[in-house]
């Protein structure tokens, strides 16, 4: 069994490896191909490099290995036998103490800063590996940068997403005062609460009418045409039993009320629909939109 | 340039071909940012951008906006979800401090998949 901690203490304690030079001098064509990458106009690069390509200048290139006394690696490899074989960046800080000129040659040195774990994510059971290094021009500090990774036993791969059948779909919790609206449904009617007091139809519904508080609602039936007030196009998160994105529509029916449902089809305000009733099961049918046929 | 002010929100097509150039440029040679059969091999989607594109990304974003003589002090920047070819990368930034000629600009990069990164840019503005 490793001792991870102990590992990283005399890592950590190796301090800065020795100075790695830049393959290159800061110089032009670097720059230009990395602004035209980046997309970057700035007109100021002529002279001096763009802060944020520090890194740049020392990466270790197509068949880079990384020296013997390099922290990174030596941890990298501690936590591979400890069997955290996959990793991932999860913090770049980086401080620029001054611009960097054309024909200025860089070295990095790297330390150990920290290793914390071992912590759960998302990724899975991992460490936090913080390394610390510094850019230098001759003896002088000219950049620094505290980089994170976590480095963690990947997940076990959950089974691959299945499209859950409808019968897995969200069911609507029915109640007292909403039974006779899926009664409804099942029936293929789409019924609007009506109060028996006072007349007013209303929707959701609800135990007593806003307007005149009486507590007997009954209901009509809609003839299930209506516009679309608003909408929204559901693309996160995943929802049982349906594939995003989807449409939800607020529609106003020619009866007055307004009344939410996935919509099928190009959604847009003011678009013409009507109702579709999709049985689920015995138990559930539900309502929906489209596109209104005849127009 | 004031506390609270929002920089214009900013939209990067993250297409194979800006994905690919933009590892190269920064000398970011490992294969999940070039080649989308390994990437896929390794778990994921598709090809997608390297960590100092995005560093690079997020100090194009303050200097567009801040304009070129700002100097570029600090790039701190927390990864979050990939962003992978044929994202839309989104950005949103906005003044949180402000020093005499010392701003704090907090930045956001969304993809569809979430927060690909969050950040904070330190740079230094003339007088």
């Amino acid at each position: 069994m490793i001792d991870i901690e102990k590992e990283a203490a005399r890592i950590a304690e190796q301090g800065e490896c020795a100075p790695r030079l830049a393959r290159d001098p800061v110089n032009l064509p670097m720059i230009n191909n990395w602004l035209e990458a980046i997309g970057d106009e700035h007109p100021g690069y002529t002279e001096v490099a763009p802060p944020a390509m520090v890194q740049v200048w020392t990466m270790g290139g197509l068949r880079g290995q990384r020296s013997a006394d390099d922290p990174l690696g030596a941890m990298m490899a501690v936590l591979d036998e400890a069997g955290y074989t996959s990793v991932v960046a999860t913090n770049s800080d980086q401080t620029y103490h001054r611009y960097l000129e054309v024909g200025e040659h860089l070295s990095v040195t790297t330390s150990l800063e920290d290793v914390t774990g071992p912590k759960r994510t998302g990724l899975g059971e991992g460490w936090f590996v913080t390394t610390r290094s510094t850019w230098w021009v001759g003896d002088e500090a000219v950049a620094e940068m505290r980089f994170r990774v976590l480095k963690y036993k990947p997940a076990q791969k959950p089974e691959p997403k299945r499209e859950a059948p409808r019968a897995q779909a969200i069911r609507p919790s029915v109640n007292r005062d909403t039974e006779y609206f899926w009664e409804g449904t099942r029936r293929g009617e789409l019924r609007i609460q009506r109060c028996g007091g006072c007349g007013l139809l209303r929707h959701p519904p609800g135990p007593m009418c806003p307007e005149c508080g009486a507590t007997k609602p009954k209901y009509l039936v809609s003839e299930g045409y209506g516009v679309v007030y608003s909408y929204v196009v559901h693309h996160h998160p995943q929802v049982p039993g349906k594939q995003t994105p989807f449409v939800v529509a607020l529609v106003e029916l020619d009866e007055g009320v307004r009344m939410l449902g996935e919509l099928d089809g190009e959604p847009s305000v003011g678009l013409p629909v009507e109702v579709v009733f999709t049985k689920v099961d015995d138990e559930l049918t539900m309502p929906s939109w489209r596109p209104r046929a005849d127009r | 340039m004031r506390i609270g002010d929002s920089l214009p929100e900013w939209h990067v097509e993250a297409t194979p071909t800006f994905v690919i150039s933009t590892a190269l440029a920064t000398r970011d040679f490992q294969d999940v940012h070039h080649d989308r059969d390994l990437a896929v091999q390794r778990g994921s989607k598709d090809i997608f951008i390297n960590i100092l594109t995005t560093t690079g990304l997020v100090q194009r974003y303050v200097t567009d906006w801040a304009g070129p003589q700002a100097l570029v002090r600090q790039v701190n920047i927390k990864l979050g979800a990939p962003c992978f070819a044929y994202d839309t990368l989104k950005f949103f930034g906005q003044v949180v401090g402000r020093e005499q000629q010392d701003l704090t600009i907090e930045v956001v990069g969304r993809t569809a998949h979430g927060d690909h990164v969050t950040g904070t840019v330190k740079i230094e503005v003339p007088a």
